[in-house]
């Protein structure tokens, strides 16, 4: 049985700017800001553009949260710099957003009004060191996996910001790796605490992913487009794959008993994910959803004079300028 | 028509980056940021785009500042080299062989 | 970005095979220690000297670091994340140097040390406050750093004069980071003046400990190893007044107060560094003896 959705699209006629974006799309090209493209595809990547920069944003939160107590020096560099570089990630995906017609500003009061999502594993806390190890090595881990294909995304400004962020990305995983390693390296204390830190961000990270394939409704449309290339379930079984090894050198235990390669399959088995607590923490009701939001309004508000003062400065040194130059003439 | 992104309505505007990678190469766009004024501007640009050596000089003009071509004239703006292949080297076979050509 | 070989149009899903790490030639981290990290080792005295200089950077620095993910704006987040990130590192050469005459390292000195040994001037652990706060001590702290990396270059003691020149390059971007703030906060709007204006007022009695002579640095500066602090006060002044004159701000009077002659080199602080401390050493001092 056809639906009449089905048939309304046999039966229109396409416009030559759809004809063209759809050969652009098959050709595997790139799309530009100036280009015709449908309202749906443009929804789709402000959407999902701003919600990557919303959580480069918000997921300088857990860290920073380290900066002050980084226990020696040359590690307080290290997270001070991958901190920043969060900013910065922040900012270009902001950019690559704003190419589509929204700016930054109405971005950043969809986030701190609540409105916008940003990655939920950012509202877990980071209690420990280990923490600062666990998210380098396994969410910066997991976005790497999530965020290489889409260098090769359709759109050609996200395409090219994520070309640079992946870039300054391969030193992130790495520090974290090396942070896990020294401390499972160290004391009995150490080694405890990098072992929670893993027990505690493992399973977050591979809901990082996303739903299992048959219970993700944008997928589909996305990979179509050209703006997602692997599913959900493909990116997280390359992803355990990878860390399967890893954990064995640095000595961690991943926290799955049932976790074991299928030589049949050729894929991991794993536990089931249990995906309430993942829609919980989506629904605000994460350990810290307020917090994150709360301090992001904060620290937008507390700025709110500065940004009107440097304003006002450019505005009165054009004003005076332009007086200047109608004296001259 | 400017590039992509000026929106007019905020109050720092968006500026366009160009970097320079290393003497003898050209400035190539590398970004955007926002920023109050031109001083900030390129002070922004050196903070955000060469934290990691990645340039020797920098180019910062006003996203509103660029004329872009028509993308809908595309055809009329980029159509006319097509078929004029003699304005490219290897149109001339005759020479092959012949050194120093 | 050089020496980056990333592959965007790959076919296979290889997640690392499509980035490969920059090849890029490593500098040397610790300036003066060499890429080994070795290098010379202090005198006793200029250890005591190089404590003074490294821990104003290392407080500096430490506060600095508590801006990122709060500054007024993302590119003001990346700013100040830079100039933290060279302060850290002046921080860490210096204090290097300084632990190479006790046979100590830049981590025990920077985490092991109770409030008395700390040798920063009380500028470098007052507070960021708001915005304007931070701008002026930066102003203040920089103009400071420009004089005195840009005469210590010229040490006879290679380690600090190679410390001493690759910092001035960057306390000079740093000074100029705090003019441009200092121009726009004083010349923006109503409230952005006030603060400013109240900043500047708050901040300006810590200048004059930062020109005090002492009995070690005249050893020292006789040996020319290092620069006696009031010969730099009169660069400073200029560099500063200028800013003032152009930011049309008054510097507040009583400029020779309370703190005139300070305390920090002696190990007497003001009630912020202990907190401070506290902070930064907690986690170290929950674990001796392990590394990190």
């Amino acid at each position: 049985m056809t639906s009449p959705a089905d048939l309304s699209v046999v039966e229109r006629e396409l416009s030559p700017e759809e004809e063209q974006f759809n050969d652009l799309i098959a050709k595997d090209s790139r799309i530009e800001p100036r280009d015709w493209m449908p309202d749906a595809y443009r929804k789709t990547l402000i959407r999902q553009i701003s919600q990557h920069a919303h959580s480069e944003i918000i997921g300088m939160q857990p860290e920073s949260n380290w900066i002050t107590r980084a226990p020696s020096l040359k590690r307080k560099a290290i997270l001070m710099a991958k901190v920043q570089d969060e900013a910065g990630h922040g900012l270009y995906l902001y950019s690559a957003a704003q190419t589509l017609g929204i700016s930054r500003e109405e971005m950043m009061q969809q986030l701190i009004e609540g409105r916008a999502r940003y990655s939920s594993i950012f509202n877990y806390t980071t209690p420990t060191w280990a923490d600062m190890g666990a998210i380098g090595w396994l969410v910066d881990g997991a976005a790497i996996c999530n965020q290489v294909p889409l260098c090769r995304a359709s759109y050609g400004p996200y395409g090219r910001a994520m070309v640079r962020i992946c870039k300054e990305e391969s030193f992130h995983q790495r520090q974290g790796f090396e942070i896990l390693l020294e401390l499972m390296q160290g004391t009995p204390a150490q080694r405890e605490m990098a072992q929670d830190a893993v027990n505690r961000w493992y399973w977050p990270s591979l809901m990082m992913f996303g739903p299992p394939d048959d219970q993700s409704p944008n997928s589909a449309q996305s990979m179509a487009w050209n703006i997602k290339r692997f599913s959900n379930d493909e990116l997280r079984q390359r992803f355990v794959g990878m860390l399967v090894p890893q954990a064995e050198v640095l000595g961690v235990t991943l926290p799955d008993p049932n976790l074991r390669f299928n030589e049949e399959t050729g894929e991991y088995d794993m536990s089931e994910i249990d995906w309430t607590e993942f829609n919980e923490v989506l629904a605000g009701r994460g350990p810290a959803n307020a917090e994150r939001l709360r301090r992001r309004r904060e620290a937008h508000e507390d700025g709110a004079w500065v940004r009107e003062a440097a304003h006002e400065y450019a505005r009165k040194q054009a004003e005076r300028a332009l007086a200047a130059s109608g004296a001259v003439a | 028509m400017s590039t992509p992104g000026e929106m007019g309505t905020e109050a720092w505007p968006l500026w366009e980056v160009f970097v320079r990678a290393n003497r003898g190469l050209s400035h190539v766009h590398v970004g955007s940021l926002h920023a109050p004024d031109p001083d900030m501007a390129v002070r922004n640009a050196r903070d955000v785009y060469t934290r990691r050596n990645e340039g020797v000089s920098i180019w910062v003009v006003p996203a509103d500042a660029i004329t872009t071509s028509d993308p809908d004239a595309k055809g009329a703006f980029f159509e006319s080299p097509a078929g004029k292949n003699y304005r490219h080297a290897r149109y001339y076979v005759k020479s092959e062989g012949v050194k120093h050509l | 970005m050089s020496g980056t070989d990333f592959d965007t149009h790959g076919g296979d899903l290889d997640v690392h095979g499509q980035v490969s790490v920059d090849e890029v030639e490593l500098a040397e981290e610790l300036a003066g220690a060499g890429i080994t990290g070795t290098g010379a080792t202090a005198s006793a005295d200029a250890a005591e000297y190089a404590l003074r200089l490294g821990d104003d950077a290392l407080m500096l620095a430490q506060q600095l670091g508590m801006w990122i993910a709060r500054a007024p704006e993302l590119e003001e987040d990346v700013a100040l994340g830079n100039i933290g990130l060279d302060l850290i590192g002046h921080a860490r050469s210096l204090l290097h140097y300084a632990g190479t005459a006790s046979g100590r390292s830049e981590d025990d000195l920077a985490y092991w040390r109770d409030e008395p040994e700390w040798r920063n001037a009380w500028l470098f652990e007052q507070p960021n406050g708001d915005f304007a706060h931070t701008i002026a001590r930066q102003l203040v702290a920089a103009s400071y750093l420009v004089e005195l990396y840009a005469a210590l270059a010229e040490s006879t003691d290679p380690t600090l004069a190679a410390i001493a020149a690759k910092a001035v390059k960057e306390v000079d971007y740093h000074r100029d980071h705090a003019t441009q703030w200092t121009l726009r906060l004083a010349g923006g709007t109503e409230e952005s003046r006030r603060r400013m204006v109240v900043a500047i007022a708050d901040t300006w009695p810590y200048i004059d400990e930062l020109f005090v002579d002492d009995e070690l640095v005249e050893r020292l500066a006789a040996d020319r190893v290092a620069v006696l602090p009031s010969t730099l006060r009169p660069g400073f002044d200029a560099v500063l007044d200028a800013v003032m004159a152009e930011a049309e701000l008054e510097p507040p009077t009583g400029r020779t107060a309370f703190v005139a002659s300070g305390g920090g080199r002696r190990g007497s602080h003001t009630e912020h560094l202990g907190p401070l401390l506290a902070e930064m050493q907690v986690l170290a001092r929950q674990h001796p003896g392990a590394s990190w």
